[in-house]
């Protein structure tokens, strides 16, 4: 887990809105790493994610004159970054109409059908993290629909709490509680569909063996 | 049926439960159910398995340094690449 511990460091605010290039750089250096990633995982196109990473840095140089240290550093960048890859994903949809993340999101209408009932916990964790299987939590994620998959990238990837997610994302702290649960229930059903198949392609070779 | 009001009633809270977050009060109601709930039992299991297997495998690698250079190049600090941090 992206420790945010690691990037609480001490950061000058006087030499950051004097326009200070060595304590700049200092920040870049600092959040590129986490920025990066998030835009990875939003986006999942490095292009893309490099654009987010390079027009957080200029969004934010222009900015820090005018940054008064109300949030923290670390939120306010998340914020600046958040906004870039959510712009860039409503471009793609191409929609004519721009998608506040705070919509309320309709009940879809699974939501609240019977869940996937199967205990795959048992399961070893070597066969939990095969290549393949971290490659289908990856992609598990990207098909949440974007106001979830951003509230659990920041709340349970890059660490962030409620709050400081809250501030990032303009949301209330119970917005962010619901997104975040209605998110990991999704994942936990997508995972549990796929470790059940695991398991019974397993159970199919063990059965076959012993016959 | 009772129960399944009870379950979906609950579903919601899980995912603070599963942190810890909760009042005292729902916190105890959790617990009371899932003593008679196998569902609800499996279900609270995988979400906290679900949530530890994306800590687990959650990727730190750093930004490739191909891309660092482009950065610090557009923001015009190419003198501070690779100084501390």
């Amino acid at each position: 887990m992206i420790n945010s511990e690691d990037t609480k460091q001490e950061f000058s605010l006087e030499l950051l809105r004097e326009g200070n290039k060595a304590e700049f750089a200092r920040l870049v250096e600092t959040y590129s790493n986490v920025i990066y990633r998030l835009g990875l995982k939003m986006l999942e196109d490095e292009q893309d994610a490099e654009d987010v990473l390079q027009e957080t840095f200029i969004k934010a140089y222009k900015a820090l004159p005018n940054f008064h240290g109300r949030s923290s550093l670390s939120t306010w960048l998340y914020r600046i970054a958040t906004n870039e890859a959510l712009m860039v994903l409503r471009k793609r949809k191409n929609k004519g109409i721009p998608v506040s993340i705070d919509e309320p999101i309709e009940l879809e209408a699974g939501e609240m059908e019977p869940l996937q009932i199967m205990d795959w916990c048992c399961m070893p964790e070597e066969e939990l993290m095969t290549s393949e299987a971290v490659d289908y939590l990856d992609q598990a994620v990207s098909e949440l629909p974007e106001s979830l998959r951003v509230v659990f990238l920041l709340r349970d990837i890059d660490g962030l709490s409620t709050r400081e997610t809250a501030q990032v994302l303009d949301l209330s702290e119970t917005a962010v509680k619901t997104r975040l649960s209605r998110g990991r229930l999704r994942l936990r059903e997508m995972l549990t569909v796929y470790y059940g198949e695991r398991m019974a392609e397993k159970k199919e070779i063990y059965d076959g063996q012993r016959t | 049926m009772n129960k399944d009001h009870n379950c979906k009633h609950l579903l919601t809270s899980l995912s603070d439960y599963v942190d810890g977050t909760l009042d005292q009060a729902i916190c105890d109601e959790i617990e009371r159910h899932l003593g008679d709930c196998e569902d609800c039992q499996v279900v609270v299991n995988t979400l906290e398995k679900t949530v530890y297997l994306y800590h687990k495998t959650a990727d730190a690698q750093d930004v490739p340094q191909d891309v660092k250079q482009r950065l610090f190049k557009k923001l015009d600090l190419e003198g501070f690449l690779d100084s501390g941090g």
